[in-house]
């Protein structure tokens, strides 16, 4: 394998190579120096921040402000620290995720296997719903959510990013299951499975890849989502990233910088641990489904 | 009233009818062979009997049972499909049991059956395997335990050895032969391969365009074909099919067809055969093996007609030779024994054995029975 892989490379000759790779260390270091940036100024004590260099490593190492960012720092009116809208953040993320590419799943399921008339104009208006600019729909969601008795609430979060979720859930399904034989489906209802045992014992099992796709996308976008939770959550369902532009703006005595690149750094964390923990598959099943075998 | 019974039945999308009334009885016991070119309907009949397509119009009867609207898993029937259609998560033995555990059977009975299927397709060792690891014929194997597994009233086939390479498709059609020998169940087979519809079954149904063209066992449509399309589409190579005019002599018809120098010859039919044609344009077909040497004539034929000619081409196949010459402008291909004495461009005696020739009407292509 790795001989016929050397075989289709390009051949260039060591200066060549060498340029490339300095090229790539440069773009590489040039990414990294924000995050140096962040790592290095919430270890050191405050006044070393405002009175130092911005580049240097800390003198004296302290972990005093990602203390103070999890857990006493000023956010808004309350000295809460990060804590409690992080387990909001959670409480969200985690539904909002497993409910949209379950549905994703199921409605990938339904529209290749289970054709009906027009399923393609359905298909088509659900893709649509991926092209819908977040902004539109905020007052009519803030309506709809009033009338459902879901407003300012995590489940009124979570039933908004479920809506938004599922056109690139049912995307990622459908085009998965479409490379699925249906022969398997017609085998398995002559052998007497129902919709749903089909779906649980034939299909899901071997839609690990596109779940992990599946799961990463929603997982990060609704992570990171500012937009909605700022304006659909309220002080107890808030999330993290709308928590985090409140410890920066709290306007109350010096800015703590210290604390502020920790609290930042501790927002970005579980989308970091998603892509390092299931980045791999990422790639692999964004390609799964558009090569045949 | 038969074991398996198809009665009117059609299929029509939308407007499009692509099945037109069929109907065909099938005995218990039976190995009937759906054959016919790609998109003549055969796969859809198939699927019609399983329960995977809708009845448009007509009626579907297992063991005396109406099953329109039945569910597939309630016909008590079996399917293999071309793909095989293995679950890739499951193991072989938990591929062959799924449709009993889904049926409710208790385990116990469920690693019994398991284990009866495995050792009459000796797949035994293979019971842990996961299907991406098997052979083609290994999976061939799995996909037809699944089947027997449910002791069905019916088998259904739908071109079960079209993915497999040209030698193991020869092993797996004796073993599905032997198999049926054995167990005597009813079977549906859908193929598109000639030779496996004739070698497999008791009876043939020819499709071509929705319609069935033929029903017949596997003698009589090779004998007696209904009409030119069965009579070329069943055999290799095909039947020779010739213009050709009647001329009537006292009781005696003759074929007058021209050789390869323009000149005409005739040849005469068995006594009492198409006295009403008399001037009239036909379509004679000879099958190739009628068509040999003297010497190779069969000796029960009883009217065997000779015909001198200029030969055109010679193929030795190992087993016959392939002659080819012309007859009223069209290519003829002869069947004979290998070590025939014949070269290319020589005058030769061939000897056609008449009892096998059939005649068509060249206007409506079906064929003029005696």
């Amino acid at each position: 394998m790795s001989v016929a892989s050397q075989d289709t490379a390009v051949r260039t000759g060591g200066f060549v190579r060498a340029t490339i790779y300095l090229v790539l260390v440069m773009f590489a270091l040039f990414y990294l120096v924000p995050f140096y940036v962040m790592l290095s100024n919430s270890l050191k004590p405050l006044a070393e921040v405002t009175g130092g260099n911005m580049m240097a490593i800390p003198e004296t190492w302290t972990i005093d402000a990602w203390l103070a960012a999890w857990s006493s720092a000023q956010i808004g009116v309350e000295p809460t620290g990060l804590k409690p809208y992080f387990w909001n953040s959670i409480l969200m993320v985690v539904p909002a995720v497993a409910i949209s590419t379950i549905l994703g799943a199921l409605n990938g399921y339904v529209l290749t296997k289970w054709r009906f008339r027009f399923d393609n104009i359905v298909f088509g208006l659900l893709l649509f719903s991926c092209f819908i600019p977040f902004q539109i729909i905020l007052i009519p969601m803030a309506r709809m959510l009033g009338i459902m008795g879901l407003a300012g609430s995590t489940p009124g979060l979570v039933l908004v990013h479920v809506v938004y979720g599922l056109g690139f859930t049912t995307l990622y399904f459908r085009n998965y299951y479409a490379a699925f034989p249906t022969e398997l489906v017609r085998a398995a209802q002559i052998d007497g499975a129902g919709f749903f045992r089909i779906f649980w014992r034939i299909m899901l099992p071997v839609s690990g890849p596109i779940a992990v796709v599946s799961i990463i996308w929603q997982f990060t976008n609704i992570w990171n989502d500012f937009l909605f939770g700022a304006s659909f959550a309220d002080v107890d369902s808030m999330p993290m990233t709308v928590a985090l532009n409140n410890l920066v703006n709290s306007s109350t005595g010096v800015k703590e910088y210290n604390v502020h690149f920790a609290g930042a750094i501790l927002a970005a964390m579980p989308t970091l641990l998603v892509y390092i923990v299931a980045g791999r598959y990422f790639v692999r099943g964004l390609m799964a489904g558009s090569v045949k075998g | 009233m038969g074991f398996l019974d198809i009665a009117n039945v059609t299929k029509a999308y939308g407007n499009t009818e692509v099945l037109h009334r069929v109907d065909i009885s099938v005995q218990e016991g039976e190995f009937l062979v759906l054959v016919g070119p790609s998109g003549c309907g055969k796969s859809t009949l198939l699927n019609m009997i399983a329960g995977l397509e809708e009845i448009t119009s007509g009626e579907i009867s297992i063991n005396g049972r109406v099953v329109n609207g039945v569910h597939p898993s309630r016909r008590n029937i079996a399917m293999v499909f071309q793909s095989y259609a293995l679950y890739p998560n499951m193991t072989v033995g938990q591929n062959i049991t799924f449709g009993l555990e889904m049926h409710g059977v208790p385990k116990a009975e469920r690693d019994k059956a398991m284990a009866d299927v495995a050792s009459l397709l000796q797949i035994d060792h293979l019971l842990d395997r996961k299907p991406g690891q098997l052979s083609g014929g290994q999976r061939q194997r799995v996909a037809m335990g699944r089947a027997l597994v449910r002791n069905p009233d019916v088998f259904l086939f739908d071109e079960p050895l079209s993915n497999l390479d040209a030698k193991l498709r020869v092993d797996m059609r004796t073993e599905i032969k032997k198999l049926h020998q054995k167990l005597k169940t009813t079977v549906v087979y859908v193929t598109h391969d000639q030779i496996e519809a004739l070698t497999l079954s008791t009876r043939i149904a020819v499709m071509y365009n929705g319609y069935v063209q033929q029903l017949g066992t596997p003698q009589e449509i090779y004998d007696t074909p209904a009409n030119v399309f069965v009579a070329t589409f069943m055999g290799s190579p095909a039947m020779n099919i010739v213009p050709a005019k009647v001329v009537i002599n006292g009781d005696d018809a003759y074929a007058e067809i021209e050789d390869s120098n323009g000149a005409k010859q005739q040849l005469k039919f068995n006594t009492n055969y198409l006295q009403e044609w008399n001037g009239k344009e036909i379509l004679l077909g000879i099958r190739p093996e009628a068509i040999t040497d003297s010497e190779g004539a069969d000796r029960n034929a009883t009217n065997v007609q000779h015909l001198t000619n200029t030969v055109g081409v010679t193929e030795p196949a190992g087993s016959d030779t392939f002659v080819t010459m012309t007859l009223s402008g069209k290519d003829v291909i002869a069947r004979m024994r290998a070590d025939v004495n014949i070269a290319p461009e020589q005058s030769f005696d061939f000897a056609i054995n008449m009892d096998k020739a059939v005649a068509f009407d060249p206007q409506s292509e079906e064929r003029i029975k005696p």
